[in-house]
């Protein structure tokens, strides 16, 4: 038995800096998860079709030119549409502490801005694993 | 089981959220996986298509702009890419499938990148199951994408009908073609990035190689150069598979490839179950630390081991019919 | 005293006055430079090979390394020149006029993504992105409205702008006209480097062969008709943000640099008459001595390859000027005002380097755009460098120092290898189409934030001298309502407008994009015509088709 853990790391809208992406993209792989890289300019559908199409658990978004209040909703009411709720959204990149409480109420259900530990974010992901699995 | 017949149904209609389900669930393994295929096994008969090369050569972008033309020919196509595991982590990255996300959006193609995770052979251990799976929802080609790792591309030749080897110039390739084994595994040879200079020397050794080693058979693989970037090549190359196409049809090697799968599938399966059987029946995961010690001390060899578990297991058998 | 004497005495001082200290008082671990090279305890004549004539020579002399000008800031200090732009083009003509007030001494104009990547507003995929990281211009309207009341012929302009270059120069050319200044007064730099956008940053729109062709066009057309005008600014910058090295920032750059004189020269330009109008952008990071040895190995490397490799006579074509900006990706959103003191030290660098221009970031850079009061105290931090520190008084004052000139030999030799190592793949374009480039440079990214997170790299606030704090107020806001106004004004100016007019230049444009001439020209006429940045993209990518990106992970 070999359950993988697979994540979907997409860059939505225009923003082209792929530093951080591709870090944690990197990152989770040396943790041992399967790491499906859209690279940039990916609109909300393309999104929502590829994590659909790639049965992921997660999709991290990057973003780092501010439309992070349009775009991160979007992609989680494309999903949404296409009956993937279950799938987990998280986000990162320049995203202002005052936008985290409305980004959760539209459901992503973590923001890991500037400075975050990669720790962090593969325990949110452990955790939320976890929790599916009870 | 109730949940293994309403994914079944849901793929069998299509349901893309129900074919990477069943993807998911053929990798993963285990009770899941054989009822799963044992709903999907009749269903459907894709052409497969493999496209195999060393890494660099250009084959998902090659793969984008084929789709197109194979649309023609075609009404349904999966693609799946496959990458390796870390060997270390047992993570991936999966980045194939960034060359070919112009598709996403289209109903009639669907893309999934899958690991190879730990399988050697530039497959994936789960290929040939979610072969099964993509077929069985109304995919009529499949085109495999493999890892391409130099020298063990063998693997994709057993699973696909047609198999196309992507050769790109400045890779040390007019070397390795004629040094390996795999001038037996192309059914097509592209050279690709044909925009480079070496690109025409390259083909013009592949062309070489392929008439001394073809000389006397009935099909000769053709070598197509192509070019993403100019957009060359591309109906050459689908033109060619659809003629290999023909070709293996025409002289029921298509009948002879699928009668292997399936002894494959049948042997493969066989192994597993009795390999299981065995190790429970043995209990070898209790015992294995001693039988080692023992070899260890120098009191026995694994031979003596073996023998002796293999006496005793005939003993049982015998014992219980 | 000899380098043999030096020798012996270096020894006696290990044995007898280090070793029994370290044993008392062991040295610290991990102390390397950006390259990850070990970094020496100390450096002495016996590290360097001293040769000033043919090595550092004289400023404003070959090869340039202690400064591109005689004088330097003894005549004139760096230009200060702060990147800004957002939103409206109303809300960044008074940012602009507010920083010019203030003393900044040059216009650096940001734009949004649509425009950098030729979309207009009301594009599907400019959705949220809307004068967002810059201003939004659709049309020459906007432009026009960007620099009112800013007579171009008092100001030199930078505008960060790739691969709708040609576009947005070819406005600021309407605008000056209109304004009555012609074309040959005007001062100022586009970016237009989109090399570097298939590395590191992103803005690309066409292929490279397409790409580099609009660049040499513009080359060419700015050689003929705007002469004081900086027709490409070689970035760096994007290299080092990206998490490349000191060494590889120069190399890549330098690299980029060969590939653009080698196309011009291919489209039949001489090398005298173009390569005085390159400039470089660099990044100042945290690593004050290395940053200030890379920036002196670049003008040393620039001025032999001009001169070596292209055979250029004039001086101007052999001199590294260059503009530099503050490391934006080693400022932190944790205890933000210390960002002021990493960016004065960013500034140190720049200033002990020679630079010719300067873009200082703001302390909420890792936040959001920069507030007038941040913007302000960045700018303030070059003027009491410029006027108060007394670094400026004298030219290139660590020459001759051990290190800096042990440094500055070993980066120049680093960058050189990766070069030869460039060469050999072809040149730039086929190292990026192999992703050797981009390999590169994620290797060393990735390298930097394991050591952040094992704590092997101390970043103060974020993994270590931590406190608890409030979410930072007072954010800059770029107004929600943006993305509907250019809407708005857009379609105005489409029903105003000559369409007839534009129709038939549109398609002029694409026939002459199919074949070989200069399309500065069409452009131009295309602008003023009231065509939109869109359509005129659009009807290139018609012709050149779009690049894809190569993803090396």
């Amino acid at each position: 038995m070999e359950k993988k853990i697979r994540i979907l790391i997409a860059k939505p809208g225009l923003d082209g800096h792929d530093r951080g992406a591709k870090f944690i993209a990197r990152a989770l792989r040396d943790a041992g998860m399967e790491v499906i890289y859209t690279g940039i300019r990916q609109t909300p559908e393309s999104i929502a079709d590829t994590a659909i199409q790639e049965d992921v658990d997660f999709v991290g978004l990057s973003l780092l030119s501010g439309a992070h209040n349009v775009l991160f909703p979007k992609v989680v009411e494309e999903l949404k549409k296409r009956g993937a709720e279950d799938i987990i959204v998280f986000g990162g990149g320049v995203i202002p502490e005052d936008d985290i409480p409305f980004l959760k109420k539209k459901g992503i259900q973590a923001v890991f801005t500037p400075g975050t530990s990669i720790n962090d974010v593969i325990d949110f992901i452990n955790d939320k694993m976890n929790g599916k699995n009870r | 089981m109730e949940k293994t017949d309403n994914l079944a149904k849901n793929i069998k209609n299509g349901d893309i959220r129900a074919i990477a389900r069943g993807i998911s669930i053929v990798e993963n393994g285990g009770y899941e996986r054989e009822a799963i295929l044992q709903e999907l096994y009749t269903e459907g008969q894709s052409y497969i298509v493999g496209i195999t090369g060393p890494p660099g050569a250009g084959k998902s972008s090659l793969i984008d702009l084929l789709i197109n033309e194979l649309k023609n020919h075609f009404k349904k196509i999966a693609i799946l890419a496959i990458d390796p595991s870390s060997p270390f982590t047992g993570g991936a990255i999966l980045g194939d499938r960034i060359r070919m996300q112009k598709h996403t959006g289209d109903p009639d193609i669907y893309i999934r990148s899958m690991a190879s995770r730990g399988h050697l052979g530039g497959i994936s251990g789960a290929t040939k199951d979610a072969i099964k799976v993509v077929s069985a929802a109304g995919y009529d080609l499949v085109i495999v994408e493999t890892v391409g790792v130099g020298q063990s591309e063998i693997d994709v030749v057993k699973l696909a009908d047609t198999t196309v080897l992507v050769l790109v110039p400045g890779l040390g390739d007019e070397i390795q073609a004629m040094k390996s084994g795999i001038m037996e595994i192309g059914d097509l040879f592209v050279v690709n990035k044909s925009d480079r200079p070496e690109s025409e020397k390259l083909a013009t050794t592949v062309r070489w190689i392929v008439d001394e080693h073809y000389k006397e058979e009935a099909y000769k693989p053709p070598v197509i150069l192509t070019s993403v970037y100019k957009n060359e090549g591309i109906e050459e190359t689908v033109r060619g598979i659809m003629a290999h196409k023909d070709y293996i049809y025409e002289n029921d090697i298509y009948k002879q490839k699928r009668k292997m799968r399936i002894e494959d599938d049948i042997r493969g399966l066989l192994e597993e179950k009795l390999n299981s059987f065995i190790e429970h029946h043995i209990k070898y995961p209790e015992r294995i630390e001693q039988w080692v010690e023992k070899v260890y001390k120098g009191n026995s060899t694994p031979f003596d081991i073996v023998k002796g578990i293999h006496e005793n297991l005939i003993i049982d058998v015998k014992e219980e019919i | 005293m000899n380098k043999d004497d030096i020798r012996k005495e270096k020894e006696k001082w290990e044995n007898e006055v280090l070793k029994p200290f370290l044993a008392k008082a062991p040295e610290r671990n991990n102390l390397k430079d950006s390259s990850g090279k070990n970094v020496e305890r100390l450096y002495t004549p016996l590290d360097y090979e001293e040769n000033y004539n043919e090595k550092l020579n004289f400023p404003g002399q070959y090869p340039y390394t202690r400064g591109v000008y005689p004088t330097m800031y003894r005549g004139r200090f760096w230009t200060m020149r702060q990147y800004a732009g957002f939103g409206t083009a109303e809300e960044s003509n008074e940012r602009y006029k507010y920083l010019l007030k203030q003393g900044q001494t040059g216009l650096s104009v940001a734009f949004d993504l649509p425009t950098q990547i030729g979309y207009d507003s009301d594009d599907p995929v400019s959705e949220g992105e809307v004068g967002k990281v810059g201003v939004a211009i659709d049309t020459l309207n906007d432009m026009e409205i960007l620099f009112k009341d800013i007579p171009l012929d008092k100001v030199s302009t930078s505008m960060t702008i790739n691969a709708t270059a040609s576009v947005l120069l070819a406005m600021y050319i309407a605008v000056a006209e209109k304004q009555g200044i012609p074309a040959d007064k005007i001062r100022g730099t586009i970016q237009n480097d989109i090399l570097k956008e298939y590395i590191a940053r992103g803005t690309y729109v066409f292929p490279p062969k397409p790409s580099m062709r609009l660049i040499t066009n513009i080359f060419e057309f700015c050689s003929q008709n705007v002469p004081k005008w900086n027709t490409i600014s070689i970035s760096g910058y994007h290299i080092r943000e990206a998490g490349s090295s000191a060494a590889q920032e120069v190399a890549f750059t330098l690299a980029d640099g060969i590939e653009y004189c080698k196309a011009a020269i291919d489209a039949g330009l001489d090398i005298d008459v173009f390569a005085g109008r390159l400039s470089f952008f660099f990044n100042a990071h945290n690593d004050l001595l290395e940053e200030i040895a890379k920036f002196r190995a670049a003008r040393r490397m620039w001025a032999k390859i001009m001169k070596e490799k292209f055979g250029a006579k004039k001086a101007k074509s052999m001199m590294l000027r260059f503009h530099t900006q503050t490391a934006g990706s080693t400022l932190t959103a944790q205890q933000p005002d210390n960002n002021i003191v990493r960016v004065a030290i960013q500034t140190l660098a720049a200033v002990l380097g020679g630079t010719q221009s300067l873009h200082t970031n703001s302390r909420d850079e890792a936040l959001a755009l920069p507030t007038e009061d941040s913007v302000r105290i960045a700018l303030r931090t070059q003027q009491i460098v410029a006027y108060e520190s007394g670094v400026t008084k004298t030219i290139d004052p660590l020459a001759g120092s051990y290190y800096i000139e042990t440094l500055t030999d070993k980066i120049e030799k680093e960058a050189f290898e990766y070069i030869d190592k460039i060469e050999k793949m072809g040149g730039m374009v086929a190292a990026i189409e192999g992703g050797f480039v981009q390999k590169e440079i994620q290797n060393s990214a990735y390298k930097y934030q394991m050591e952040i997170e094992k704590g092997e790299r101390i970043i103060v606030g974020v993994n270590k001298f931590q406190i608890e704090e409030p979410p930072v107020e007072g954010l800059l806001r770029v107004d929600m309502t943006i993305q509907e106004k250019q809407i708005e004004k857009l379609k105005k100016i489409k029903e105003n407008r000559d369409n007839t007019k534009v129709k038939n230049i549109l398609s002029e444009l694409e026939k002459k994009a199919k074949g070989n001439s200069n399309l500065m020209p069409t452009i131009l006429e295309a602008v003023k015509s009231y065509a939109s940045i869109g359509e005129i993209t659009n009807t290139l990518r018609k012709v050149f088709g779009e690049y894809k990106e190569n993803i090396v992970l």
